[in-house]
């Protein structure tokens, strides 16, 4: 690991002051510390952010809700506000790591943890991701968890995240503040293609310090939920996940939002599905005809292409549980 | 058993770019007694318990976050030591498996661990046994997991099933898959304690 300096922020002004200059902001250390230790990633300052407070969730007028940035994975999961409102939030983290990891992650850190694929994590390999210009070993090298959706020759990885799967589906604001001002995002706008370069993952500029994640409330009597599919029962990165909420009136479809996790180069929001799904009958046939219509899109590989089955099955019986559910009370 | 291995001595800094490392004070209450350390702030909880407090109940498995042999309470909380920059837990109460019993006197889960043979090699027995502690705590406090029946059902309290400890536990892997009796020893604390 290289040397870095350690500095602790008191409060948000305080970080920011600390921000730039080769410093990069420390919060629950999952995916920092282990990037620093495999020379992934170097620093010259840490700053750490943990004691700056933004640790709780509000609940907003109207439903809606404000995580603070430092909120815990497992703190977020368990609150009974978010339990009630948006289990398909508290099922993504739940699905996500361990019980001892999601004790350390924070909201913040989870939006930007770094992609998982094998070549950026191996130093010795070429990754355009970790050594801008370098190209892409997993076009051609281990290609079984490559992106499916808005694929590119620059870069084949997946953003690894659950919870943002479901941030993107809620259309989650991240709201933020830095060198740029105070700043409203939407989850749907924070990511970059992998076209757009891969270089950075998202848009906030070096110093921007994420504050909090507003959920807006989603429409009464709207199901929600997640679902991931992974190579073991549990501990495992998603293959593919689904996050769904569905908002049915007499059998109709009035709302429809759909994430995809581990298909793309970004969290995915399944909007050509949405579209197809909204003002059609809740029934399996429409289901298949919408996520078809998105699957029309996927451009699987040589290695990946069992993605494309496996997310059609995915997200259709998560969409059959939840007119089911709704069907039920 | 063996005496309590000696604190080794402080490893030479490892010259920067600056040609330097800035230390950093470091205090933890660690198994209940205070330690003060002066730490290169790369040091995670994880080295600073073994190779500078000589406390080696704590394991080392991958140092990666992805085997759960280090995990300690951290204020009651369980965590993942390789990955806890210790600086950035200054002033954590930290707890070992050693601080939750002795050979002489050992804790409920530690007797439990025994009588249900539940352990093979051991190396991943102290991170299984603070884990369990921790996930035990959090289970009381109604937290949910990935299988509980109904996230929003947030009034139920919850009941481990081994369904629920398998899943809870997922954390910690055993490279001697003891996982059968590892499931059954945490099922008997939950109940005696319940
Ligand atoms: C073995 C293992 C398994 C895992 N499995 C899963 C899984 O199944 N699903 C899943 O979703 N995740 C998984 N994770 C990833 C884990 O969820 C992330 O590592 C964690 O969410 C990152 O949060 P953190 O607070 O620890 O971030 P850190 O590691 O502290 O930081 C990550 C990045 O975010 C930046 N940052 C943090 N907070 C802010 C802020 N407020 N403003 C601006 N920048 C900030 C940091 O500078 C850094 O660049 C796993 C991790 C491990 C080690
Ligand atoms: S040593 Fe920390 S998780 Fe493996
Ligand atoms: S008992 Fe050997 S690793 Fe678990």
């Amino acid at each position: 690991m290289r040397p870095f300096v350690y500095e602790r922020a008191t409060d948000v002004a305080d970080a920011l002051d600390r921000a730039g200059d080769g410093a990069v902001f420390l919060a629950g250390g999952t995916n920092l510390v282990d990037h620093l230790r495999l020379g992934v990633r170097s620093a010259e300052r840490l700053v750490d952010i943990t004691r700056i407070g933004l640790d709780e969730v509000e609940e907003l007028p109207g439903g809606g809700l404000r995580v603070g940035a430092l909120v815990r994975n497992s703190d977020l999961a368990a609150h009974p506000a978010l339990r009630r409102g948006f289990p398909v939030v508290a099922q993504a983290l739940l699905a996500g790591a361990s019980g001892q990891l999601r004790n350390m992650a924070t909201t913040g850190g989870n939006l930007l943890q770094r992609t998982r694929c094998v070549y950026f994590q191996d130093v010795t390999m070429p990754c355009t991701k970790r050594d801008p210009g370098s190209g892409c070993s997993a076009l051609e090298g281990y290609a079984a968890g490559n992106a499916i959706f808005e694929t590119s020759p620059r870069c084949m990885a997946v953003h690894p995240s659950d919870l943002c799967v479901a941030l993107v589906a809620l259309d989650a604001v991240v709201r933020t503040t830095g060198p740029a001002g105070d700043r409203e995002i939407p989850m749907t706008e924070l990511y970059r293609r992998a076209e757009d370069g891969p270089e950075t993952d998202t848009h906030l500029v070096p110093g921007e310090l994420i504050t909090h994640v507003d959920l807006p409330p989603l429409a009464p009597g709207t199901r929600s939920a997640y679902r991931k599919v992974r190579e073991r029962a549990s501990y495992a990165f998603a293959l593919v996940s689904v996050a769904a909420a569905l908002d049915v009136v007499d059998g109709r479809v009035r709302d429809a939002r759909l994430g995809f996790g581990g298909v793309c180069h970004r969290p995915f929001r399944a909007r050509r599905a949405e579209e197809a799904l909204v003002g059609g009958p809740a029934d399996a046939a429409a289901f298949a005809a919408a996520i078809d219509a998105e699957l029309a899109h996927a451009r699987p590989g040589r290695d990946n292409a069992a993605k494309v089955p496996i997310l059609r099955n995915t997200a259709l019986a998560v969409l059959a549980g939840l007119a089911d559910e709704g069907a039920r009370s | 058993m063996a005496t309590p291995a000696a604190p080794l001595p402080p490893r030479p800094a490892h010259p920067g770019a600056a040609g330097r490392v800035e230390t950093v004070p470091v205090r933890l209450r660690v198994d209940g007694v205070d330690r003060e350390l002066d730490l290169d702030p790369r040091v995670s909880v994880l080295d600073a318990l073994r190779d500078r407090l000589g406390v080696t109940s704590v394991k080392k498995g991958c140092d990666h976050g992805q085997c759960g042999a280090c995990t300690v309470l951290a204020d009651g909380r369980r965590i993942l030591s390789c990955l806890a920059l210790a600086a950035s837990y200054d002033g954590a109460e930290v707890t070992t498996s050693a601080g939750l019993g002795a050979p002489d006197r050992l804790g409920d889960l530690q007797e439990a661990f025994v009588a249900r043979d539940a352990l093979q090699c051991g190396y991943c027995t102290p991170g299984q046994i603070c884990s369990a502690e921790g996930m035990l705590a959090e289970a009381r406090a109604g937290m949910p997991s990935h299988v509980s029946p109904d996230v929003r059902d947030v009034d139920s309290p919850v009941e481990l099933t081994d369904d629920e400890i398998r899943e809870r536990m997922s954390g910690n892997l055993c490279r001697c898959g003891a996982y059968v009796n590892i499931v059954a020893a945490i099922g008997d604390v939950a109940r005696a304690r319940s």
